[in-house]
Order: structure tokens, then sequence, then C-alpha cells
């Protein structure tokens, strides 16, 4: 099949035509667009604020009516001090930083990676159900290509909601971590380029089969939120049980997650960095190629 | 290079094991004739184009497009060849000239080659006047037009059509006849096409295939499968009582004749010449002949002969098939 070669350039002018086509149904629809937008502001807006984890420990939640009367004023300091130590030290202890806030609003960024890419499956779905893909299997753009340009339109767009998810969450009040430099947002597009062309990959290999449009959206419900979940997402994984632990220790959300949190919210620790990197990086290369292979085989049945 | 521009041989494929939907197929399509594949729902039609548009790979036999082996070469056969699918796959949120220019880089064509070439293609299909037009605003017809338009960017040497005039009215459809007949007469290409319209390959093909549960089962040019029906029928009346049946079978070219209800219904070969001496034989015996009418065998009555049933059941649930088709695209939005 790659005998004829000689028309490289050609192919890979193949892949950005189908993956911009993919785009243009997206930001040349404007409604779709906007909700694209709106959609990381509302989650957001809506799980970071809703559920405070911080005003758990604040003023309000402990009045100790009981002990009140039998302590003296500066005793009443000195507890109220102490609690309010606590609730730092819980929160620097549990999330590793003092605002959950900031630490779920990074999760919503690996929220957004895995809900935009499980939808690439759909498009799939419909391209053959409407006799594009077979329109396009029958010019000599490449097998992979065809695929390649789903992974690549869904990883685009994620890593633009991505960078929008920051600035908004920017806007919320996010709180940076000690040594955080401009250039580490660059090290979060990275890792998102890798996570979603791993689960994109993943996603179109499951429905480029299926002539059905309900198999992709089954699976999309069946896996989406348990996946979520099972990582350390809006939860430190240390506090789950030891089976979930070991989930989300496979689960590459949480190397995601975690990345991209050393790189925006911790005082950046470059080991686990690197090794988030390394895992990530593995799941995307082995999730891309048996994306490819699987796909290839099915398309030239 | 030989005779054929596409070739196949014992051509076969074998869903899941056990359906057979192509049965060794072997014909031969020649440079600048336009051949159709004749067939009921499910003969095979669409997976034979399928394999010859290297989009299906043939379990058994094998095929070749301009001398380019459809499995091993299907990337130079894929280079040579246009393809207007049945469906209409035009992108709804691209505008016309998007979308023959998406299909440009599809094929690699570079920007300024494929600029020109859309905009000739568009006046040919004459959709110049709706080139910036989102295609949700199309009808049938443009549709299928612009499909043409996509089919032709890279030049084909030979055109693949699967269905050209699915669901179409009657007046679109004879147009659409116009534009197959336009490319083959101005730019000498080859034609495969497959359709369930009778007319249609009566009107447009050199020569047709008839195909029937994945077998091929004559081939041959509408007038010859015509005539390979023992000719046509002449119903004839005379003012006499007798019985001249035996007269008229003397007649030449005459094959049979019956008398029938009064009149006689006579089977002869070129009916429009044989008739006029019909009709001098029996005045030369003092007949009167009151009224005649010739009828040429259809291809429906070719297809017939050959399968052994008629193609108007099959169109019917293929009417409902496209329309169920237009309603789930129109879901789609």
């Amino acid at each position: 099949m790659s005998e004829l070669n000689g028309n490289s350039r050609s192919k890979l002018h193949g892949l950005w035509a189908l993956t911009n086509r993919e785009l243009k149904k997206w930001y040349k629809a404007p409604v779709i667009f906007l909700l694209s937008i709106i959609q990381p502001v509302l989650w957001m807006g809506l799980l970071g604020k809703a559920m405070n984890i911080g005003a758990i420990f604040s003023g309000g939640t402990f009045t100790m009516p009981s002990l009140t009367p039998s302590l003296t004023p500066s005793q009443l300091q000195q507890l109220g001090s102490y609690f309010a130590g606590l609730q730092t030290s819980i929160l620097q202890g549990a999330f590793n930083t003092t605002d959950y806030f900031s630490f779920m609003a990074v999760g919503m960024i690996s929220f957004t990676a895995l809900f935009t890419t499980m939808f690439s499956g759909m498009s799939v779905v419909w391209d053959r159900r409407l006799g594009f893909l077979n329109k396009v299997l029958s010019t000599p753009v490449s097998r992979a290509t065809i695929v390649f340009s789903k992974v690549l339109s869904a990883t685009l767009r994620s890593m633009f909601q991505a960078g929008l998810i920051i600035l908004v969450a920017i806007a919320f009040g996010l709180q940076f971590g000690i040594g955080f430099n401009p250039v580490y947002v660059l090290g979060v597009f990275a890792i998102m380029f890798l996570i979603c062309v791993g689960l994109s990959s993943i996603f179109i290999a499951i429905t480029i089969r299926s002539t059905r449009i309900e198999t992709p959206m089954a699976v999309v419900n069946l896996i989406n939120l348990p996946l979520m979940f099972a990582s350390n997402a809006f939860f430190p994984t240390k506090f789950m049980p030891d089976w979930l632990q070991t989930i989300a220790k496979v689960n590459p959300l949480t190397y995601t997650t975690d990345a991209v949190r050393q790189l925006l919210i911790f005082s950046t620790d470059w080991t686990q960095l690197a090794l988030d990197f390394t895992y990530v990086g593995i799941f995307a290369v082995v999730a891309a190629t048996i994306g490819i292979v699987l796909s290839w085989r099915f398309l030239s049945k | 290079m030989s005779e054929g521009v596409i070739k196949t041989e014992g051509l076969t494929k074998v869903f899941n094991k056990h359906l057979t939907a192509v049965d060794h197929v072997d014909f031969s399509v020649k440079q600048g004739e336009i051949f159709g594949f004749l067939g009921p729902n499910g003969a095979g039609k669409t997976t034979t184009i399928n394999m010859l548009i290297t989009i299906l790979k043939p379990t058994e036999g094998k095929a070749s497009v301009l001398d380019f082996d459809i499995a091993k070469q299907d990337d130079e056969v894929r280079n040579v060849i246009g393809v207007v699918p049945q469906e209409y796959t035009a992108d709804e949120d691209l505008t016309g000239l998007e979308n023959v220019l998406l299909c440009a880089d599809l094929y690699g064509i570079p920007r300024s080659i494929a600029k020109e070439r859309a905009t000739d293609l568009l006046k040919l299909v004459e959709l110049t006047d709706f080139k910036d037009k989102k295609v949700q605003t199309f009808s049938g017809g443009m549709r299928r037009r612009l499909e043409l338009a996509c089919g032709l960017i890279n030049r084909p040497k030979v055109l693949f059509l699967d269905e050209p005039t699915l669901g179409l009215d009657v007046q679109t459809r004879t147009a659409t006849w116009n534009y197959i007949r336009k490319l083959k007469k101005e730019y000498g290409m080859t034609l495969f096409m497959t359709t369930h319209y009778l007319e249609e390959a009566d009107a447009l093909c050199d020569r047709v295939a008839i195909i029937d549960h994945g077998k091929i089962v004559v081939i041959g040019a509408p007038q010859e499968l015509k005539h390979s029906l023992g000719g046509d029928v002449i119903t004839l009346g005379i003012r006499e009582d007798d019985d001249v049946s035996e007269l008229i079978r003397k007649v030449e070219h005459v094959k049979d004749a019956k008398r029938e209800n009064g009149s006689y219904r006579i089977k002869a070969e070129y009916g429009e010449i044989t008739a006029p001496f019909i009709i001098e034989a029996l005045r030369k015996k003092g007949y009167t002949v009151t009224k005649l009418s010739l009828t040429e065998p259809t291809l429906n009555e070719v297809y017939l002969e050959y399968t052994g049933k008629s193609l108007r059941d099959a169109e019917e649930s293929r009417e409902a098939f496209a329309a169920q088709r237009m309603t789930m695209r129109r879901a789609r939005q």
C-alpha cells in the first residue's frame, strides 16, 4: 500500500482537509461554538463553587455553642486560629493546595478532554451512515489519515477548551502554585494533546464498526462518569478505598490531571511530572497504534 | 493496454462466511462506453461497485481498472477513478464550492488548480449561482449534481455512478441523464453505473449486465437483449372472419401468429419492416386490415425473461428506503 508514496505532501493535505471539515462544523456554527464555550464555565461554576470544600472549615460551620460560655475570649481566639490553621493544613494535606476551587478547576480540564474525545466516535458513525466515509475511502487518502483526522479534530477542540478553562478559572480566582511560569501552560497543552490522542483513538476504535448511533452513545454513557470519578480529577485518590485506588492508578486521567496540577497549582515536583508525561505518552502511543491498526483493518475489509 | 478498461474474473464477495453477495462475476467494460449494472435490491450491484472502487476487498477472484489490480494496486486505482455514490455525501454545513474543494484536497490537488477545476465543474453541472450557498439549502437534484462535480474533480478516466438518479423526480432524472451523456461525449470517459430503472439503462447504457442473486444472468446491448426475446409483437385485426394465421406465418421474419379474440398476435423480428409485408400478403388474398399495432419489447420484458420477476416491486421498496434515508439525514440537524 505504501509503495506509491511519491505523493506524501498531498496525503498530509488530505489530513488537514478532513480535520478542518470536522472543525468547521464546530467553529462555523455559532450556537455550537458558543455552547462549547459556555459548557466548561457552567461546569466549573456548578462543581467548583457548589462543592466548596474549603468553606466547611471556615467560620460559620463551627459555632460550638456549649463551649462558648466557659471559655475566655483569649482562649476562644486561640481556638479560632487553631481551626483556621487546621483548615489550611487539612486542605494542604488532602489536596496539596489550600484552594479547592483551583484543585477542581484543573480537574475540569481532564473532564473536558474526556467528554470532547468521547464524541469523536460519534462522528465516525455519522460519516458511515451518510456515505461520506465510503466516498473518502474511494479516494487516494490513506486509511490512517481518515482515522487520524478524527483524532486530531477532537484533540484540537479539547485543547482549545482547555485554554478557555484556564482563562475562566483565572477569572474565578485560580491560585497558581509557587514558582509558576506562564511557559508551563505549554506543558498543559502538551499533556492535553497526548491524552486526547489516546482517548479519541480508543473511542474511534470502539465505534468504527458500528452503524448505529446508539452504540457510541451507550459506550459514552457507560464509561464517562466512572472513568472521571475513578481518577483524581475532583478528589484525591489517597482517600479512596483500595480497589478504587487501583483503578485510579491505571487511569490515564489521573496522570493527566496530576501533570496539569503540577504545572499550574502545585509547587512543581519535576520527578512526578516526568512520570505523568511518560505514562500519558505511552498511553497515547499504545492507544493510537491500537486505534489506527484496528480501524485500518476494518476500513480495508 | 488491453481492450477492457474494467475487467473482472470470477469476482466474488462473501459476507460473514456464508452470505454470497457477488458470485463469480465475469465481465469487461470497453473504453468509452457506458456500462450498466441492472438488478433489483440486494442483487449485488453496490457490492460489485464497492469492490471496483476499492472500498471492499474481494473474497475471491480478480478485477482490474485500467490494468491496475483492485486488490494489490488500490492506490493507483483510486487515483484514476471518480465515484458518485448512491448517498448524498456532500457536507451539509459547507457550501457547494467548499465541498468540491474538499474533494480536491482528498486527491491532493493543489489549491490553485483545484479552484479552477471546481469553477469549471460547477459550471458544467449548472451550480455556479449556488456555489456559495450551504448544501443544506440544495434540492435533491442539485445535491446529485454536486456529487457529480465532486466525482469529476480528479479528471477520472473511469467514472463510477451508483444509482445516479435514485429518489429524483422525472425531470431531474432526465436532466441527470443529459449530464451523463455530455460527460461521455465531451471527455470520452468510460462510465460504469448501477441502476434499477430499466428506462435509465435503456436510455443511457451502451451495454447492460443484468445481475440477480449475485450472478450475471446476461450481458449485451439493450437492443440486442430485446431482440433476443424473439422480436416485436404485432397485433392485427381484419374485417373478414376467416382464420388467416397460417397465411401470416408464411411471411418472412414472422416467427409465430396466433388468433386471440378475433385479432392476431404476431411475433416477428424487425416488426416495423415486417408489418407492411404482412399487410401486403393479406391484401393480395383479398383481406382488409382494419387495425394494427406494433409493440417493441422493453427491457422490462428482458428482465422478466431472465430473472423471472418484475423490477417494479423492488423499485418500490427502494423508494421507501431512499425516503427513510432522507429523513435520517434531516434528523441530523
